[in-house]
């Protein structure tokens, strides 16, 4: 078609730097520049072409942009609310790992948006430092140093009779697996204060406690038994297992239960990737610019494993509105829901009558600058082509003109 | 009417004060006698006629307007003694701990009352709303616990609320004491205003003491109107049966007082009248019995009116009922266009649009005028410039139509052309509701095009949906721009279209573009003229043995000139029919250069609803919203029309197979079980290893899944495939994304494999066995819910047991999933409704917070983006040069 064949990159950049550079942002810029070469190598490109698609750019670019007055909450909360129908209730495998089961779908939807202290499944993603991030012996030896265990755990059976006192008969192979040594365990079952401990002469692996007369109580056999079971011998409290899992040709270790703070401390962790789907703990520890980008990435995953396409800008519009006070807000009458500044609004939502009793002893003022009470009281509301004022400098005469004016009005009179 | 130009600002919430409830009252009601022996109202009763007219024709004795515009008005009751409002118990009762029994100054000295001031007017100041109630809060409980009074030295006393509305001072030797309704009036009296507003009240507006009530304002007839059953018996309101109550206690308590009756009956008297202001409040408090009406039916308090779903607040305010609305069946219609709905002639008769008669339109407002409400299209009223309706039902028509000048305004009917809103629920995104041309037809239902059934989420097994007839000019013009359907092809949720081809229109797609279809002069032709092409016919693409056209010929003749456009088609999803680039012998990759479709089969990649970055996506990104609007019209009304043509249908020899494949499957089945009883005998010896974290059982379990339903699955359909090719409905259904996936086929032609209930073996039933046909504790595939045989060779009765009991799993999912993500969703939605984009681009609650400062850190409407991405480059390089590459 053309002849004005374009010969270099810098003739490219050249023209770029000329017609695109801001009237589209920079991200479009570098990828409209990145592609363009990538095409001007394979095909070949002539300035004519490479105008128009300069054109075309700027023209989408520009149509893209949000219109004021767009009601984006809304738009965003349609637009996570509405797919939430497809989604299955039932928990699901965690990734690759079938011993851990992990709130998924709507439940987990839920979780994060009533931002609960605790999920349902608490997991966390443990990276390890390189020094042990390649062997699988280095990577069981911090695993081990985070799994927390309890007499249970090495244990086949845990006796508890008011005659002949507890018995706890370990398991020597689950011994070795968490490297733990009986002398480990007796000196946690010492500590618990029960009565004397001692091995049995006969074997070695049986640990005896003497229970004191005071602790002999029928009632409370249950009781101590479970003090036995789950005395920890070591490890970090909170993470019930670890699991170590080969990504690549790393090993991570893959945690259930959370306990962010002493995970982190724990040497051959890697504290820079860590993670763990308990945003509250991230709040608490890393603060709530992390605890935002939890949620926007716990959201994602969870509608993306449902195989549900939701734009990321609707789900940051929701971490938003939960963090933008600087600590998280719950959707719904504890959080963002009771702390409008509007009465009717609040009432409206849940506790009708005591929200507006509350307000009654206060002599609140509602400025009813939301939509709910707009739409109680019938004016339109502050939104879309609803926030379109007219704003207009009234004529004001001068003051000769006003005499003027004054004339004409005393003349018609 | 014209509105009103004021617009409210803000609402101010307070108390009542005995003052201004009898500066608002009318009368004071003094009886309990409500009509007289001919059922006139009595004067002073609760029916009073000056608290409003209500009947037909009834002046107001007040205001002098009738039942339509009497507002009505208030009376009140003086109550003998005080009565506490149970809705302030908590109020009182920290407003007593609080403050001194004897002075009634708040319990704080002096000196910290001052800084504490000086703390809230700052706060106040700088409309820190949150933390002023904190203060409050913290001031509240400081008060609480000084056990002697800082400004009199009174020794104070704990003070105990009993629900619901009894108080009691812990007096130490004297032990509980009550506290009468006129003492704790007389305390909360004492209370100075600035320590009111230090513990967070009004004085103005809400002054403590007039939570006990001295005075009870009766409200407005029209509040509590009585109904007149077909017996010709009245039935009164709840509240007016409340209020006799009230006055009838309060009467019998005046006269005991006035007649100096002894104490304990006077204290009796006063605890009912008590318990009955307290039900006509709140008939659901705490610690109360509940009021009742003779037959036993619970009475309505004032608080129950308010409250919940189908209260005032969500049932009459948020969401109100509203007139010009129709809703009937919706039935398809391919011929209508996606932006139309047909309208039965039934309702476009009652529904009406407001015209002005103007001298352009005079003589055609006539002609409506004369058709009058029966014959379609007419008129139903005509109103006057002096503001009179008048029914044409009733009128001489003839004479009417004469009158007609400039300025009147004809209600005429619903017709072809206006804009209307439809809507089905749940409305559960704005698509929910969009606006539609209105096309009259015959018969009882609304008629909408198949391709806007997604975004409504429609189907047609007995959906109803609404119609909304918008009155206003403002409101007809913000619907046409701004809600019309083809303004809605794309979604803002994920940036893509939303409105597209789904079930037959792919499969007559995938037909008509295969390169097998080969079309005659008469079927082009037909075609053609099923999509309302004009034009000349192009050059036949084969003129030996006679003229023939390819379907993709067809298709290039609705395609803009400049159009470019190169994608792998559905059917590419297998691997067998993939290609890396042109000239795939599969035709797998749709390639369209200048208008020109070269290559490939059209199907849900390319014309398939909910799919970005599809050809239709580009459609109406690059050549506008009507443009794609007629493509979906006319073009895939030829997908119809010619899977019609083709007589597409699927039956049930689509799914049989030869007997060889039948063997190889029992063959598959009897291997996967075999290796299931291995796995079963090895678990009895106890050598099964179970892993890590898991037990034994589970193990066990897990191993037997994975073999029947995963492996075992795979096996068949690999085994079950190759008789089944491109040729079969079924798969030309499965492959093009029309209906089904293989899985579908699987089990209509093998068999259904193992059943499941929560991701495990069907286990539950009888003691440790599921149906008594198998033996206890057996753990064999048959006894736990495998199912060998498939849709077309049927189910045995057990089969179909366990079929039916996984089945059963899938619709309790969905029945308890609406209700939790329904609820979900109105949370969210009062989260964010109040978020908007100002002109800076910030992203701001209506105070004025920044939330975003730029909107999803791009400043991207995700309805205008490609895909989510602002600019999608590769695009707009294809779209450039894509002729040549």
């Amino acid at each position: 078609m053309s002849k004005n064949k374009i010969h270099s990159i810098k003739q490219i950049d050249r023209i770029l730097e000329e017609k695109l550079r801001g009237r589209a942002s920079a991200l479009v810029y570098n990828e409209t520049r990145e592609k363009v070469i990538e095409k001007y190598k394979e095909k070949g490109l002539t300035v004519e072409e490479l105008e128009k698609i300069i054109e075309e750019t700027i023209n989408r670019y520009e149509k893209s942009l949000v219109e004021p007055g767009e009601a984006v909450g809304t738009v965003a909360a349609q637009s996570i609310g509405e797919p939430s129908t497809q989604m299955t209730l039932r928990t699901f495998h965690y990734a690759g790992v079938r011993e851990f089961n992990v709130t998924l779908g709507l439940p987990r939807l839920i979780e994060i948006v009533d931002a609960r202290k605790k999920p349902g499944t608490p997991i966390m993603e443990i990276p390890l430092i390189d020094e042990y991030k390649y062997s699988e012996e280095k990577a069981k030896e911090v695993a081990r140093k985070i799994e927390s265990t309890t007499i249970e755990n090495v244990s086949k059976e845990i006796n508890v009779d008011p005659y002949e006192g507890a018995v706890i008969i370990l398991d020597p192979e689950m011994l070795s697996d968490k490297g733990v040594k009986v002398e480990d365990v007796i000196s946690i079952l010492e500590k618990l204060r029960l009565g004397k401990v001692y091995v049995d002469p006969e074997d070695p692996y049986t640990v005896h406690i003497e229970l004191r007369p005071e602790k002999v109580d029928y009632t409370k056999i249950e009781k101590i038994r479970t003090k036995i079971a789950n005395a920890k011998i070591k490890g970090i409290k909170g993470i019930t297992k670890v699991i170590i899992q080969k990504r690549g040709d790393e090993y991570v270790l893959v945690a259930e239960g959370s306990n962010l703070a002493e995970v982190m401390k724990v040497p051959g962790v890697d504290y820079r990737r860590i993670y763990t789907n308990n945003i509250a703990e991230i709040e608490a520890i890393l603060g709530i610019e992390a605890a935002r980008a939890a949620i926007i990435r716990e959201i994602k995953e969870v509608l993306e494993d449902q195989g549900l396409d939701v734009d990321i800008r609707h789900i940051m519009i929701l971490a938003d509105i939960m963090t933008w006070t600087g600590r998280i807000r719950q959707v719904g009458r504890m959080g963002i829901a009771g702390e409008k500044p509007s009465v009717l609004a609040r009432a409206t939502f849940e506790m009708t009558v005591q929200k507006l009793v509350e307000a009654a002893t206060e002599g609140a003022i509602d400025p009813l600058l939301g939509v709910t009470e707009n739409v109680i009281i019938g004016q339109q509301v502050p939104l879309g082509t609803g926030i379109v004022e007219i704003y207009m400098t009234p004529y004001t005469p001068k003051e000769e003109e006003e005499e003027d004016i004054e004339a004409v009005i005393e003349k018609s009179r | 009417m014209t509105r009103p130009p004021t617009r409210i600002s803000s609402v101010k919430f307070g108390i009542l004060s005995p003052e201004e409830i009898r500066k608002m009252s009318v009368t004071a009601i003094i009886t309990s006698e409500v009509y007289d022996n001919d059922g006139a109202p009595i004067d002073g009763g609760v029916m009073d006629r000056r608290l409003g007219a209500i009947e037909p024709r009834e002046v107001c004795p007040v205001c002098g307007n009738t039942r339509e515009s009497c507002p009505g008005h208030f009376g009140h009751i003086e109550l003998a003694r005080p009565v506490i409002h149970v809705s302030f118990v908590k109020h009182i009762h920290m407003y007593l701990k609080a403050t001194c029994r004897v002075c009634g100054r708040i319990k704080i000295s002096e000196a910290e009352r001052e800084k504490y001031i000086e703390l809230m007017k700052g706060l106040e100041e700088l409309g820190l709303d949150y933390l002023k109630r904190r203060l409050h809060e913290y001031i509240r409980r400081k008060a609480a616990t000084t056990q002697k009074c800082p400004h009199c030295g009174a020794k104070q006393y704990k003070i105990r609320l009993e629900k619901p509305h009894s108080f009691y001072e812990d007096r130490g030797e004297e032990g509980y004491v009550k506290l009468n309704p006129i003492e704790v009036r007389a305390r909360l009296e004492k209370i100075p205003d600035e320590d009111v507003r230090l513990l967070g009240g009004d004085p103005v507006d809400a002054r403590p003491e007039w939570m006990v009530l001295t005075v009870l304002p009766v409200p407005p007839r029209s509040v509590r109107p009585s109904i007149l059953l077909e017996t010709g018996i009245r039935s009164e309101d709840d509240l007016t049966h409340k209020l006799v109550d009230i006055i009838r206690v309060n009467n019998r308590l005046r006269e005991h007082i006035e007649s100096g009756a002894p104490n304990a009956i006077i204290e009796d008297e006063w605890e009912l009248l008590q318990y009955h202001v307290t039900t006509y409040f709140d008939n659901e408090a705490p610690g109360i019995p509940v009021a009742r009406h003779r037959s036993g039916k619970v009475l309505k308090g004032i608080a129950q009116r308010l409250k919940g779903k189908e209260g005032r607040f969500r049932g009459n305010l948020r969401g109100k009922r509203v007139d010009f609305s129709a809703r009937t069946v919706i039935s398809p219609d391919p011929n209508l266009s996606i932006n139309e709905v047909g309208v039965p002639e039934m309702i476009a008769k009652i529904l009406t649009v407001p015209e002005r008669v103007t001298q352009w339109n005079i003589e055609e407002m006539r002609k409506l005028v004369l058709n009058g409400p029966d014959k379609w299209p007419g008129a139903n009223y005509v109103i006057k410039p002096d503001g009179r309706r008048i029914s044409l039902k009733y009128v001489d028509r003839k004479a009417l139509a004469e009158t007609l000048a400039p300025g009147f305004i004809v209600e005429r009917h619903l017709r072809d052309g206006d804009i209307v809103l439809f809507n089905r629920q749940p409305s559960l995104h704005r698509i929910s509701i969009m606006a539609h041309v209105v096309r009259v037809l015959p018969y009882k239902t609304f008629r909408l095009n198949l391709l806007v059934c997604p975004p409504y989420n429609a189907d047609f097994d007995g959906d109803e949906m609404n119609l909304h007839v918008p009155q206003s000019e403002e409101a007809r013009a913000e619907a046409r721009l701004l809600m019309l359907v083809e303004k809605h092809i794309l979604t803002p949720r994920y940036g893509g279209p939303i409105i597209g081809g789904l079930q037959d229109y792919i499969s007559g797609a995938f037909l008509l573009t295969n390169k097998s279809t080969l079309l005659t002069r008469e079927d082009v032709i037909e075609l053609l003229g099923v999509a309302g092409y004009r034009g000349e016919l192009p050059e036949p693409a084969i003129l030996k043995p006679g003229p023939y056209w390819t379907g993709k010929q067809l298709i290039s003749l609705f395609l803009p000139k400049d159009f470019n456009y190169k994608r792998p088609a559905k059917i590419a999803g297998a691997t067998a029919l993939r290609c890396i680039d042109e000239d795939c012998p599969h035709d797998s990759i749709v390639i369209v250069k200048n208008g020109v479709f070269l290559e490939g089969v059209l199907d849900k990649a390319s014309i398939g609803r909910e799919e970005p970055e599809s050809l239709i996506h580009w459609l109406v990104k690059e050549y506008g919203e009507d443009i794609a609007r007629l493509f979906m019209d006319y073009v895939y009304r030829m997908f119809l029309r010619f899977a019609e043509k083709y007589g597409f249908t699927m039956g049930y020899t689509h799914l049989l197979l030869p007997p060889e494949a039948k063997k190889r499957i029992l063959e598959i089945i009897e291997e996967k079980k075999k290796e299931v009883y291995e796995l079963i005998e090895k678990y009895h010896r106890g050598e099964l290893e179970p892993r890590p974290g898991r037990t034994v059982e589970e193990t066990l379990e897990d191993e037997i899944i994975d073999l029947l339903s995963k492996k075992l699955l795979d096996d068949v359909a690999d085994a079950i495939t190759p008789y089944f090719t491109l040729t079969n409905p079924v798969i030309i259904m499965a492959r093009t994304g029309a209906r089904g996936n293989p899985v579908n086929l699987t089990q209509m032609a093998a068999l259904l494999g193992q059943q499941t209930i929560r991701g495990r073996r069907i286990t539950r039933g009888y003691l440790h066995r599921t149906l008594p046909h198998f033996k206890p504790k057996d753990l064999g595939p048959e006894a736990r819910g495998f199912v060998a045989h498939g849709f077309v060779d049927g189910l045995s009765p057990i089969e179909m047991f366990f079929h039916a009991a996984a089945g059963r799993e899938g619709l309790t999912d969905t029945a308890v999933r609406t209700s939790q993500s329904g609820y979900m969703q109105r949370r969210l939605i009062n989260a964010l409704q109040d978020l908007k984009v100002e002109y800076d681009g910030t992203v701001r609650l209506p105070t004025g917070e920044i939330v975003q400062f730029l909107y999803g850190e791009d400043g991207v409407n995700p309805m205008m983006s490609d895909h989510g991405k602002a600019v999608k480059v590769e695009r707009v390089i294809e779209k450039v040069i894509g002729w040549r590459i």
